[in-house]
């Protein structure tokens, strides 16, 4: 857990009146507990990543959301690929057989 | 630790804007929470931030150009991505369950799944655009098939074949002939509408052909083998005694053999009678005597 002043202070390149605008902009949302932002392991990785691509890879404020956006979307898909790869993982032989011939069938030439 | 300059690709004379550049290009390039999956990435942007934040300090790189410091004096300290959760086992709960002990197991799965599966950065690959182009075609090149050759504007030739019984506003698919691939990446598709032209003499309905066909007076009222053309080339039609202008007459099987149930239609002569174009004196002779059987009047029903 951390709190805004030490995600300031471990990121150097980090402006207070940004991560507050990211905060009201839902780009990163921490808990708030008796007036105080708490951010999970999690959110600074998050907070880090947004740093990163705001100012160093420039992207500017306005097309940050749809960046991010297109991230957690990824991200979502990525983690239901690989829940549906866990379940054909879990089937027998012949029924993973059967699905990666399928997959050759129909997938990419 | 790799030389900075060489890691970001840039001369050891490169002004900051050069240096900023190059690693935004590369970071947009390996960023590992832009690449969950491939391990490569994370490795890769290391190397590239720690030559960066050496590069990036005027001081810091004099020092290095100097030798008063190696490039791993500029190392960051270890940190850990937004993708380490986001795509980590933590955050998947299916991360533990059926003996795959981690997501590198699945990936790996998913690559077999794949045929090559993930693929490692700098080594994009992207599918070419399609491509759209119009066929004008004849009658008869649907009708019996035909191969016809599109010189496209970059000077290359496409070889399309039209299949029998094809239709006007038909869209063929010419898989791999649109624009190349990136980086090996497959090539697009050339699609190909037909447009077929309208025939001098034939006209298609569905799948059957009907053509005009003038006969003479003699051929009409008397009956005659006559040649008319199909599309599969001239046949002799028997012209029955006493035909008239409207008259039709029907070849089985001579029209466009339909590409789903392999029949032919038919072909539909519609008989016209011409008179003789020069001067037939004994005809119109025989014609002054001539006292019809019955009194025609072929305008009854147009007038009062």
């Amino acid at each position: 857990m951390m709190h805004v002043d030490d995600l300031l202070a471990a990121i150097s390149t980090l402006q207070r009146g940004d991560i507050e605008a990211w905060i009201r902009e839902g780009l990163v949302t921490p808990q708030q507990e008796a007036g105080t932002l708490h951010f999970t392991d999690m959110q600074c990785a998050r907070v880090r990543l947004i740093c990163t691509l705001h100012y160093e890879l420039e992207i500017e404020t306005e097309t940050l959301p749809t960046v991010l956006s297109l991230l957690d979307q990824l991200y979502d898909t990525r983690q239901r690929l690989l829940s549906l790869t866990a379940a054909v993982a879990a089937q027998d032989k012949t029924v993973q057989a059967a699905i990666l011939a399928a997959l050759e069938i129909n997938g990419p030439a | 630790m790799k030389d900075p300059y060489e890691t970001l690709g840039v001369k050891r004379s490169a002004a900051d804007k050069e240096i900023k550049d190059a690693f935004k290009k590369l970071a947009r390039q390996f960023h590992p929470d832009l690449h969950p999956g491939d391990k490569e990435a994370e490795a890769k942007f290391k190397d590239i931030s720690a030559a960066n934040d050496l590069l990036k300090d005027p001081e810091k790189r004099r020092r290095f150009d100097a030798g008063e410091i190696d490039a791993s004096g500029a190392e960051r300290p270890q940190e850990r991505y937004y993708r380490d959760f986001a795509d980590g086992p933590s955050y998947a709960p299916h991360a533990t369950q059926d003996g795959f002990a981690n997501n590198e197991e699945l990936e790996e799965f998913l690559a077999r799944a794949f045929r090559g599966g993930a693929r490692s950065r700098g080594d994009f690959q992207a599918r070419g655009q399609d491509v759209n182009y119009e066929l004008p075609v004849g009658l008869l090149d649907v009708a019996n098939g035909a191969t016809k050759t599109i010189t496209l504007p970059d000077g290359k030739t496409l070889q399309v074949t039209i299949p029998e019984g094809a239709e006007d506003r038909q869209m063929l698919r010419l898989k791999g002939q649109g624009m190349p691939g990136f980086g090996g990446g497959p090539a697009g598709d050339a699609y190909v509408e037909i447009h077929v032209e309208p025939h001098a003499f034939f006209q298609r309905k569905d799948d059957n052909i009907h053509v005009e066909v003038p006969v003479t007076l003699k051929e009409a009222m008397l009956g005659a083998q006559i040649e008319v053309p199909t599309i599969g080339g001239p046949v002799v039609a028997t012209v029955p005694k006493g035909s008239n202008t409207g008259t039709t007459l029907r070849l089985r099987d001579r029209g466009i053999r339909n590409r789903k149930t392999g029949q032919r239609g038919h072909q539909y002569i519609n008989l016209k009678v011409v008179l003789p174009t020069t001067e037939e004196p004994e005809l119109a002779a025989f014609l002054e005597t001539w006292q019809p059987k019955t009194q025609q009047n072929p305008r009854k029903e147009m007038l009062p």
